[in-house]
């Protein structure tokens, strides 16, 4: 018998591949990250965030300003005892800040973590069935977007809107609309792929396909949406308090803070509004930022390397 | 063609009709009836019934919704039982203003943003471009209070050149003419749309810019004068077209917030003063009309990109 390879390498010695070297595989989301990391606005943006978690949820452990009314010390302007002065009832601003900025947070969570679970199930459900059904679901997001957000957000919080679990609901409910249309496209388009027709041939059911296959494979587009919402819910919940239909006394609210500050504009009491406008803008900012770089970094056709 | 613009209005009808349903629903579920306003705080609870069974609001819903919704199509849009006005009235009174400011901002912001936004995809990563996508970034992340507010405060209170008001007066032209009342209002409702047009009008010059027919123009010698206003600006602008129609809820809110801010008597500030009051017949009302003008919006946007866009062929 004549040896049929005869120019088999020695084994342990693999021949370099044509074209090169391949590198170790790596999963999309490493690359991702590797994309985020590598953009300095974004990880400004996250580290002002966290900065702010901090601020607010650690802040008052550490400073004491006083929350209490204290007529003694109304409208003190920044010096010892409060960095950043006092308001009309003696309140802390610095303190005030960081129970306040917690509302914002918080409801900016909540209400974006509301729209995209509704939404991400509700456009999953609508671009599997398809057809009429799909039709009609669509239909509603139609109408629901067609309805100027802030105008009914203002209508429902005047009446439901004076505690966080209200305004996050409220704004969570005008919310999943945009991401509800964006998971249906998505869907649309991977419903149609192998990997799908692979698993609904293997047997699967349409709520393990959903969970396994369509969510996780939208979840870019789902996670960019919901960080550009909670931007947006921050500031209608900025501008509620200011228009005085949001969150009051004796719960903190930095568009409370700016409603009450802009009394004393005239006087010259600036340590009452900008503080607060600027922390407002900061936060904004920095989830802006995040999406920005989030959806540069979980996008394929933008990456560079 | 015209079988897609027929399909398209019957969608955007079926969605009008939705929407009606449900801000009326909404509304019916938060304010029942108006006899409080009517009868006074402390009418007893028989009075109250017997209004209501005269007006009918004891009647379901569904009965309640369609009699509105004849009304509506005869040209009612219902009764402020707090200010003894019909909607329409208040709304015919203020109407003018509300889209004066409007229509003098969204020009502006739109005339201002398309050269803006092509400047700075032209030089794009230059100081110029940098400046002002981190202003329009600053502004688009501020609430829109908070530029007035340092608008009066830098141009109204320390140098006192504008006022810090809306004209008060009813007559239109001495609204128009009122430069020292109508600067700010309109400069900073410009200042906001202009943030977030400019935005999108830089990234669609962008995706342009890396069009083969750019390529193409630059290739075969045109001057790059020639390349930017025949090739470049009319394809850029044409997303601006959907971008205009879109955001006309965006647009309602601004001019809501910037008449409450400025007390300029038009119909957002109608609409904000009827909150506190709980004057829903003018909540209901100026809710629809928003929707349907967004609706509205969304159709013209979709129809003239079509007629715009040669490469759009339907059936």
């Amino acid at each position: 018998m004549t040896n049929i390879a005869p120019e088999l390498p020695p084994p342990g010695l693999t021949p370099e591949p044509e074209g090169g070297a391949v590198g170790p595989i790596q999963s999309g989301w490493r690359l991702a990250a590797r994309e985020f990391a590598a953009n300095r606005l974004a990880v400004l943006g996250l580290a002002a965030l966290v900065f702010f978690v901090l601020f607010c949820y650690l802040g008052p452990l550490v400073y004491h300003g006083g929350l209490t009314s204290d007529l003694s010390s109304t409208n003190l302007p920044p010096g010892p005892g409060h960095p950043l002065g006092t308001d009309a009832e003696g309140f802390d601003v610095l303190e005030q800040l960081m129970v306040g900025g917690r509302a914002a947070l918080e409801i900016g969570f909540f209400s974006a973590l509301i729209g995209i679970v509704i939404g991400a199930a509700w456009g999953a459900v609508s671009g599997l069935a398809g057809g009429l059904f799909d039709g009609f679901l669509m239909r509603i997001v139609d109408v629901l977007l067609s309805i100027p957000f802030l105008f009914v957000v203002l209508i429902v919080a005047v009446r439901y809107g004076s505690s966080v679990l209200g305004l996050s609901l409220i704004i969570g409910f005008f919310t999943w609309q945009v991401p509800a249309r964006l998971v249906r496209g998505e869907v649309l388009t991977l419903r149609v792929r192998d990997f799908v027709s692979a698993a609904r041939a293997a047997g699967s059911r349409q709520l393990r396909i959903i969970n396994r296959h369509l969510l996780p494979n939208s979840l870019g587009v789902v996670i960019v949406t919901a960080t550009f919402a909670v931007a947006d819910a921050i500031l209608a919940v900025a501008t509620l308090g200011f228009l005085g239909f949001g969150l009051q006394y004796p719960t903190f609210d930095w568009g409370d803070m700016l409603n009450n500050g802009v009394t004393y504009l005239q006087d010259g009491y600036w340590w009452q509004v900008y503080p607060v406008g600027i922390c407002i803008i900061v936060v904004v900012m920095a989830c802006n930022l995040l999406g920005d770089a989030l959806r540069d970094a979980l996008d394929v056709r933008l990456r560079r390397r | 063609m015209t079988g897609y613009l027929i399909r398209r209005a019957a969608t955007a009808l079926v969605v009008l009709l939705g929407v009606s349903v449900f801000i009326f629903l909404m509304l019916h579920l938060i304010y029942p009836s108006p006899a409080i306003d009517v009868l006074g705080p402390h009418a007893n609870k028989f009075s109250i019934n017997q209004w209501n069974v005269q007006h009918g609001f004891d009647e379901p819903w569904l009965v309640q919704y369609l009699r509105y919704l004849n009304q509506l199509l005869h040209g009612n849009l219902g009764y402020s039982y707090k200010l003894n006005q019909s909607v329409a009235a208040l709304f015919q009174e203020r109407w003018l203003r509300s889209a004066y400011l409007s229509g003098v901002t969204l020009f502006l912001s739109v005339v201002i943003a398309i050269p803006l936004g092509i400047y700075q995809a032209v030089r794009r990563n230059t100081v110029g471009d940098s400046v002002v996508t981190t202003g329009a970034f600053v502004t688009y992340a501020m609430p829109d209070f908070f530029l007035y507010l340092i608008a009066i405060q830098l141009f109204a209170i320390t140098i006192p050149i504008f006022s810090y008001e809306g004209p008060q007066t009813t007559s239109m032209w001495s609204i128009i003419t009122d430069w020292r009342a109508m600067t700010l209002p309109i400069v900073c409702l410009t200042l906001l749309e202009l943030a977030g047009y400019s935005r999108y009008m830089r990234s669609a010059a962008i995706d342009t810019l890396a069009q083969d027919y750019i390529k193409a123009a630059r290739a075969k010698g045109l001057p790059e004068r020639l390349v930017l206003w025949r090739h470049l600006v009319r394809n850029a602008m044409l997303p601006m077209i959907t971008l205009i129609g879109l955001s006309i809820p965006v647009l309602l809110a601004g001019n809501l917030i910037c008449e409450a801010v400025f007390n300029f008597p038009g119909l957002g500030l109608l609409f904000y003063d009827s909150l506190g009051t709980a004057d829903y017949p003018i909540l209901l009302a100026y809710t629809l009309v928003g929707a349907a003008l967004t609706i509205a919006g969304n159709f013209i946007a979709d129809i003239s990109l079509t007629v715009a866009d040669p490469r759009i062929r339907l059936v």
